[in-house]
């Protein structure tokens, strides 16, 4: 192992781990908003990469174009979602929180049972996109441009919330929200709308993260199991409910994972993820960054 | 301005309180006051929309407001500070603040109660960027009723305001009410302590096991002999 191939490893898996973060920052807002965690996170993941492959197939609109569509798509698809499912859920009069669970778990399955009824359970993929298997060369240190554009827009989308976060009267109602639910009415505020955006908002990082994995990752109905368990360790590493948290987590699962392939066989790759997140549960429970 | 007709409010069939019906008109102090368990909270709580009343009448303004969501009657101009405050704890003094003025949009509109709540309560301008939760009992009940007066309401409820703090901030807070009413606005007030309320109040009445006892002006329930032999110690 030289220290080339190190570096090389330790890039691939940096710009992986960004990804991961985005993925997961939706995970995150919404709990931290509400204490729901959404198990159908994976299948909005999903459905962002099926709408990325038909706007690709039927409209020749390249990912990278459509990658704002898709997250306001999704941005609706997520309110809608609070609207017709979670709200109801919520208004559970006896144990919320597992019907919570049931609810998001069962949305998950029909999503994944129509997309298999719609979209066949064929593999899909987008060849000719514009960056689609293309790699730049940084200082010797090969990169794939698709991954690259995506840990930037991670980048962008991570400042873009923190500013939407911090400096916005929107952003201060979902602190406020975040806090106590019950007591935003005492100033006018309707906690059902905010509850709605921020299941939009969480669902349009996805739908971000979607469009950029579209271009280098096949699109089938159970694609988003996989990722939606790296993406609950990544919230769980960074602290649940905490979105910022979610950010480090992914990179640090992203440079685990790359870790662990260079000294353990390919298909053993996952198992550092979930032996740091062991770890971290068992020394912090809380999350890296969780004030819980 | 407020009507309140026959309303009962029962928590999972139990009845808190049973056809109360009372009156605030524009510019009055009234207070409501009663022992522990009389129905006091349920009956401002009816009023603010955080219950829903079974049966009963709340008019505002001449439009009926019972049956609207909380929030919707908070921008109808009713601003109300429950008994353990709710302020947003983890958030500064000025957020809260700010969010007190959500529904506004102007700067102009936001702002224009700053100048009355820091008047009363100075020491909330010292501390502005102090999370919320680091704050005397005292400073958070003056912050949830500042943020209550960052909505502009033409009425303010106060449920117990003297709760859990020092005696002489009790007096700041009570001189408080006496000037939120001067500028223009309608108090109703549910307080324990009885005698000091009594001075600023214009109004009062006694509930009973969720019952009108009594009712008259602060005058009149303050020489009742009853009244002050069962509730004032008198």
């Amino acid at each position: 192992m030289t220290t080339a191939t190190i570096i090389q490893s330790l890039a691939s898996g940096l710009l992986m781990g960004l990804l991961y973060g985005l993925i997961a920052a939706g995970l995150a807002l919404i709990f931290g908003l509400m204490d729901v965690v959404n198990f159908a996170h994976g299948e909005f993941l999903m459905i962002a990469m099926y709408t990325t492959f038909f706007l690709f197939v039927f409209f020749a609109i390249d990912p990278l174009l459509a990658a704002p569509f898709v997250a306001a798509a999704l941005l609706v698809f997520g309110a809608v979602i609070y609207i017709l499912v979670i709200r109801f859920a919520m208004r559970a009069r006896s144990n919320v929180g597992m019907v919570q669970i049931f609810a998001t778990f069962g949305l998950a399955i029909v999503m994944r049972g129509l997309a298999q009824f719609f979209f066949t359970p064929d593999y899909r993929s987008i060849n000719t996109s514009w960056l689609g298997g293309q790699t730049i060369s940084i200082g010797g240190v090969f990169l794939p441009v698709p991954q690259l554009v995506g840990a930037a827009v991670s980048l962008a989308a991570f400042t873009a919330l923190f500013f939407f976060i911090k400096k916005t009267d929107f952003g201060r109602a979902l602190e406020a929200t975040r806090e106590d639910a019950g007591a935003v009415a005492l100033v006018g505020i309707d906690k059902n709308r905010v509850f709605a955006v921020g299941w939009g908002l969480g669902a349009a990082l996805v739908g971000l993260a979607g469009a950029i994995m579209a271009m280098f990752f096949y699109i089938y109905p159970d694609v988003g199991a996989s990722f939606a368990l790296i993406a609950y360790v990544t919230v769980a590493l960074g602290g649940f409910g905490s979105v910022f948290g979610a950010f480090a987590g992914g990179i640090i699962v992203g440079l685990v994972e790359a870790t662990t392939a260079l000294v353990l066989p390919p298909s053993l790759k996952a198992v550092g993820i979930y032996a740091v997140y062991l770890l971290v549960v068992f020394i912090r429970p809380r999350g890296l960054f969780g004030s819980i | 301005m407020l009507s309140v007709h026959e309303i009962t409010t029962a928590y999972q069939g139990l009845v808190a309180i049973s056809e109360v019906s009372i009156e605030v008109a524009k510019g009055e102090i009234v207070l409501v006051a009663g022992a522990n368990g009389a129905g006091k909270s349920t009956l401002v709580k009816s009023i603010a929309g955080a219950e829903r009343p079974r049966s009963g009448t709340v008019t505002f303004d001449g439009q009926r407001i019972d049956g609207l969501p909380q929030h919707q009657i908070t921008a109808r101009g009713i601003a109300y500070v429950p008994e353990n405050r709710r302020l947003f704890p983890r958030l500064s003094v000025a957020d809260n603040l700010r969010l007190g003025s959500y529904m506004y949009r102007g700067k102009a509109d936001r702002e224009a109660p700053l100048d009355l709540v820091f008047q009363m309560f100075p020491r909330l301008q010292e501390r502005l960027d102090q999370r919320a939760e680091t704050l005397s009992g005292g400073e958070q009940q003056m912050l949830a009723i500042g943020r209550a007066l960052m909505t502009r309401p033409r009425l303010l409820m106060l449920d117990e305001p003297s709760q859990g703090i020092m005696p002489k901030l009790v007096d700041e807070i009570f001189r408080a009410v006496k000037t939120i009413r001067d500028t223009g606005m309608t108090v109703l007030i549910v307080e324990q302590r009885m005698a000091e309320c009594l001075e600023i109040a214009d109004r009062a009445y006694i509930l009973q096991t969720g019952k009108i006892l009594m009712q008259g002006t602060a005058a009149e329930i303050g020489d009742n002999p009853d009244v002050r032999k069962a509730y004032l110690g008198l």
